[in-house]
């Protein structure tokens, strides 16, 4: 019985995950309401209260939107621009970096030097004056945080391909007639997937932060699309009259975030017991 | 000592031109920088003036060389909407993010060290598991949702804080626990991580074995190799501060460089976005070299001369 909690204690991250997922996935058909749908007789009702045809679970923003349904629809915002961006960084850095160590010479020199001036912007400062060029949309969004991300990845695969690109049998796979491009994928390319997936769940929960933050400051996705960032910026303007506006999507967004870091630090024990 | 200085100088200057380079590319990412600038009501007219005033007319090359001169004079260039010089702008604002950072500096430190400490000398008690449970939730918090936590709980329903701007010390409060506690979780990440790979070496197994006491052992044989990896931490969270602020001073109100970015964007006064984000970016150049010549101080082991 112990044991059963137990377990269930360490699987709740996946669980959350899976919620979330689910959420993201299946929302048009889990939202009790639609999420644009306004209600203006209904306009900030503490939740369990009804208003006309809708029954606000868990309250209703100042249009009289279903919060619990624009919680769920929100849920796809973030982690489509998560994912996403994740993938795209990842792939980008990690190939710019293998590139960097196995090639060296002006190459590496030149890769290594623009990952050191993307480090030395903040990142936020970064992101905040592309989109605010670019303009807000969830496309660009993506875009953005793609492209200010993946000095993180180049430089974990630099390192990693500069410590197997001597291995004897990368120097056998060359001799034997082996191509660059065979040996970055088939050669390096699985000895450091490792390490850059640990980047990559850290960077998971920090890219639903990025999002949810661009769209605090209105640079993210544009209304009326239901966001966690922007129904929180929304909230706060109600924190003291309609407490439940900010809190319920601020609850999704730190519960989502922990489950990604708690599964994140099983990843990382997993693959690198060193960093234990 | 010289050469490394001048060497590690020379890389700094070279990042920071590729800053510059990068910055002043992103903002024509769009082709014509003039369409940020002015409000969409403008007519083609005023937009053309506009474009010849501020000199987007001339070749790109051109453009250039001229921003690089300019901030070579320290020219930040001018407000657009306010018709100020952004460096004017900028001065007013600093003492309030400045304020704000080194607040939220004192509760990083303050909190996050003491229990990095606990994570890895007393990493057994309940006291500990509470503490590593308060790390992890932080990191996980974002920062505008702890703010206006902070602010239903303590300005709503309490009435102890006021909830936003300026006055006194119990403005600062709030702001400065918001912004501190992401960096406070990194803090005593590392300050765990630190302690226990000291802990691991011979010399500290050899003062154990000799009967050294917990606080002894502390503050005499661990802290100062310890501290090695905690500059280099502080000095990436002081920038990372410096960017938070943008959003915790918009939770708050406080009237530093993150609202007056916030503000720029929304009224398309893009010189005050460049320039903050510049300012951003050379403060973590500098605080990098800075944490790069601290090491030797701390460290006499690190001889500058063959370090890279």
């Amino acid at each position: 019985m112990m044991r059963a909690a137990k377990t269930a204690l360490r699987w709740w991250p996946l669980a959350i995950l899976a919620l979330a997922v689910l959420a993201a996935v299946f929302a048009p058909w889990l939202a009790p309401y639609d999420p644009n749908q306004q209600n203006l007789l209904g306009r900030l009702r503490p939740p369990g209260t009804t208003s006309r045809s809708f029954h606000y679970l868990l309250g209703s923003d100042e249009l009289g939107r279903d919060l619990l349904s624009r919680a769920i629809h929100g849920a796809r915002v973030s982690l489509v621009v998560a994912f996403a961006s994740v993938v795209l960084s990842g792939t980008l850095g990690t190939a710019l970096g293998m590139i960097a160590a196995y090639r060296r010479g002006w190459i590496e020199m030149i890769v290594m030097r623009v990952v050191d001036v993307f480090l030395s912007i903040p990142a936020v400062l970064l992101a905040i004056i592309t989109v605010a060029v670019l303009g807000p949309s969830l496309l660009n969004v993506i875009l953005v945080l793609a492209l200010t991300r993946w000095p993180r990845y180049a430089r974990v695969a630099y390192g990693q391909t500069l410590s197997v690109v001597n291995m004897p049998y990368v120097k056998l796979a060359a001799l034997m007639g082996a191509g660059a491009w065979r040996i970055l994928l088939r050669h390096i390319l699985p000895n450091i997937v490792g390490a850059v997936s640990v980047v990559a769940t850290l960077e998971f929960g920090l890219m639903i932060l990025f999002e949810a933050g661009l769209s605090f400051l209105g640079l993210g996705v544009q209304p009326p699309t239901a966001s966690w960032g922007a129904m929180l910026s929304t909230g706060r303007n109600y924190v003291s009259t309609a407490w439940w506006v900010a809190t319920l999507p601020g609850f999704c967004l730190f519960v989502l975030v922990l489950a990604v870091n708690l599964t994140g630090d099983a990843v990382r024990d997993r693959l690198d017991p060193r960093l234990r | 000592m010289p050469g490394f200085l001048l060497r590690r100088l020379g890389q700094a200057g070279v990042t920071i031109l590729g800053v510059v380079t990068l910055i002043f590319f992103v903002q024509r990412l769009t082709g014509d920088p003039t369409y940020l600038l002015v409000p969409e009501t403008a007519t083609q007219a005023d937009i053309d003036a506009l474009r010849t005033a501020l000199g987007f007319d001339r070749p790109l090359f051109v453009q250039y060389l001229d921003f690089l001169a300019e901030l070579l004079r320290f020219d930040l260039g001018q407000s657009v909407v306010q018709r100020v010089p952004v460096t004017t702008i900028i001065a007013s604002r600093m003492p309030y993010t400045l304020m704000l950072a080194a607040g939220a500096l004192v509760v990083a430190c303050g909190i996050g060290i003491p229990i990095g400490v606990l994570l890895a000398l007393y990493r057994e008690t309940l006291l500990a598991k509470f503490a590593a449970g308060l790390v992890l939730s932080a990191q996980s918090m974002p920062t505008f949702w702890s703010g206006i936590l902070m602010i239903l709980v303590f300005s709503v329903l309490l009435g102890w804080l006021p909830p936003s701007s300026t006055g006194g010390f119990s403005n600062l409060i709030m702001p400065s626990v918001a912004l501190g506690l992401l960096s406070m979780a990194t803090f005593a990440r590392i300050t765990r991580a630190a302690l226990l790979d000291e802990l691991s070496k011979d010399y500290a197994r050899t003062a154990r074995s000799r009967g050294v006491g917990t606080g002894r052992m502390l503050f005499r044989h661990l802290a100062r190799n310890a501290s090695i990896p905690l500059i280099t931490v502080a000095a990436l969270e002081i920038s990372n501060l410096l960017a938070g602020a943008v959003i915790v001073e918009t939770v708050f109100a406080w009237p530093g460089l993150g609202q007056v970015t916030v503000q720029a964007i929304l009224a398309r006064d893009f010189m005050i976005v460049q320039g903050v984000v510049l300012l951003g970016a050379f403060v973590t150049v500098f605080l990098n070299l800075l944490s790069d010549i601290l090491y030797s101080v701390v460290d006499p082991r690190i001889v500058l001369e063959k370090a890279r």
